[in-house]
């Protein structure tokens, strides 16, 4: 007689009473392939834990998002946030789709170079920008966006001691009605600083205002705080133009729109309460095209969207360590990533499937990460079928932040493929190794030796 | 260790304590080894039969029913007078 598949034991208290109208978690259906690939192929060639991304689904959803745009509003133009995912094969993706860079760092800023980016084509945002990448950023004749009153005065000198007259727009920060209200970067509108702003650049002549930005949150579930912030920066270009008679030439609404992940606590999964791009397109045409600017001094509308282009095409392949059972009778699966390469479970229940199949029998599992710390903890809770050590899983939704967030933290970073639209696997990033680790660090010649007392264990 | 002699099984996989009234439901392994218990056999006789019925080997196994055993006894399903 043939034998039995065979799947571990399992027993589950019934709990009745507990309410739930959306019924049992459907979540561990398996997934064994992406894009056509097996999970089991790309890990016996790559290893495990194993960031894949999918060209094929970068693509779409960045096609569908110009579409929601441009189908709404004449000028429309997308810079490619790097801080997003800034391995440089996904910023090409971008880049021969027709997306601009926008940069927050000097690094990131010279990445952008690297990849070929010309200088008008790279936005430099962020508060920390030195000397040097000023001056670079004049040279290449790059939009800066001014974040702050010390900035804007160095920027002044630079431009006089360089004799050049740089592209600026400025970062104004509002109430959108949301909260918690991001106001940390760039100039009050409400308080007058942003006018305050203009009002020096302007008068003080040594400056191109060219833009007016904004980033008014992240993960944003509401398309109408977008609106909000659309009506504002158009009421600060048409007062611009009123009182100096001076065109803005963009409005820059930054990024922050939702990917289908599922922030921790929310009753309902991400997939089914995150608004759609067409939605946010919706709210941030409808104000720009009805706040009163003629047809020859509409903006180019700018768009600094990360996460909700690129959190989909991600996925980490992992692989069980362990099974353990704790004290309170909870099962507890160890699992070769943690919260060192997967930043993002900090914030997010992330989707996990097994990617081989199972029968219909599930237990509730705790799912930990390597790392010998109790913080280290992927998922609290989650339904999933029991599996066994050396089993693989799936986690979805990764694209996003979590290959520029990563820790190297007692273990290297993992190697990072695409699925190109060739339906091949390509390597974009080495997995780490000591080497590349040590190679930046230097030991003083009186810290080379040192003499262990040996035998104090028999 | 043996079951309590009053605990009711399924052939779908639902275990009822009626001294309690707890209810738990069980994977048909589960259900093969929670019988084999009832019917009062040991721990070795139950590894070697799964080994004999089961496509695993003897460390899975063990390791699994000693999962199983422990959680069995945490769910007061065994007769500690036995």
């Amino acid at each position: 007689m043939k034998k039995q598949i065979y799947e571990r034991p399992l027993i589950q208290r019934i709990n009745t009473g507990m309410m739930n109208k959306f019924g049992t978690k459907t979540e561990y259906a398996p997934v064994s392939h992406i894009d056509g690939l097996a999970v089991k192929d790309l890990i016996k060639e790559y290893g495990s834990p194993l960031f894949v991304l999918s060209e094929e689904t970068i693509r779409n959803t960045y096609r569908e998002a110009v579409r929601a745009f441009k189908t709404r509003y004449p000028k429309v133009q997308f810079a490619w946030s790097y801080k997003t995912n800034y391995i440089n094969a996904v910023c090409n993706i971008f880049h021969q789709e027709g997306s601009w860079a926008e940069v927050v760092s000097g690094f990131e800023y010279q990445k952008a170079i690297n990849n070929g980016v010309p200088g008008p084509k790279i936005i430099f945002n962020g508060p920390d920008k030195s000397d040097d990448d000023l001056r670079l950023a004049i040279t290449n004749n790059s939009p800066i966006h001014i974040d702050h009153l010390d900035e804007l005065y160095r920027l002044t000198e630079l431009a006089e001691e360089m004799n050049k007259r740089p592209n600026v727009a400025i970062r104004v920060n509002m109430d959108t009605g949301i909260y918690p209200m991001w106001d940390r970067f760039g100039f009050n509108y409400e308080n007058g600083q942003a006018w305050d702003a203009i009002n020096k650049i302007i008068l003080g002549n040594r400056l191109e205002l060219i833009g007016v930005h904004c980033h008014i949150g992240t993960f944003m579930l509401s398309p109408q705080a977008y609106a909000t912030a659309a009506y504002k920066l158009s009421d600060l270009a048409l007062g611009i133009k009123k009182k100096f008679g001076k065109t803005i030439q963009y409005i820059d609404m930054g990024g922050g729109f939702a990917s289908k992940n599922t922030l921790k606590g929310s009753f309902l999964p991400g997939a089914d309460t995150t608004p759609t791009i067409d939605q946010f397109a919706e709210s941030i045409t409808t104000a720009l095209l009805n706040a009163g600017f003629t047809e020859s001094d509409l903006p180019l509308l700018i768009l600094e969207t990360g996460r909700a282009l690129i959190d989909e095409a991600g996925y980490l392949l992992g692989s069980v360590l362990a099974n353990k059972r704790l004290s309170d009778g909870r099962r507890a699966t160890i699992m070769d990533f943690g919260v060192n390469i997967l930043f993002t479970s900090f914030w997010y229940d992330h989707k996990i499937s097994p990617a081989q199949e199972f029968s219909s029998y599930t237990e509730d599992t705790v799912m930990y990460g390597p790392l010998c710390m109790n913080i280290d903890v992927v998922r609290s809770h989650i339904t999933l079928p029991p599996l066994r050590k050396e089993d693989h899983v799936v986690v979805h939704t990764v694209g996003a932040y979590n290959m520029t967030q990563w820790m190297q933290f007692i273990a290297m970073r993992p190697a990072v493929v695409i699925i190109g639209t060739d339906g091949k696997s390509h390597l974009i990033r080495n997995k780490e190794t000591i080497e590349n680790i040590e190679s930046s660090e230097v030991m003083p010649d009186f810290l080379r030796k040192h003499e262990l007392a040996s035998d104090i264990l028999k | 260790m043996k079951l309590l002699k009053n605990i009711a099984l399924s052939d779908t996989g639902f275990v009822f304590n009626p001294g309690n009234g707890d209810s738990f439901s069980v994977n048909p392994i589960g259900l093969s080894i929670l019988k084999d218990l009832q019917e009062g056999k040991s721990e070795d006789a139950i590894r070697n039969r799964v080994i004999e019925d089961y496509q695993t080997d003897k460390e899975t196994i063990e390791k699994d029913l000693y999962d199983f055993l422990k959680m069995i006894e945490q769910f007061n399903l065994t007769d500690y007078h036995e």
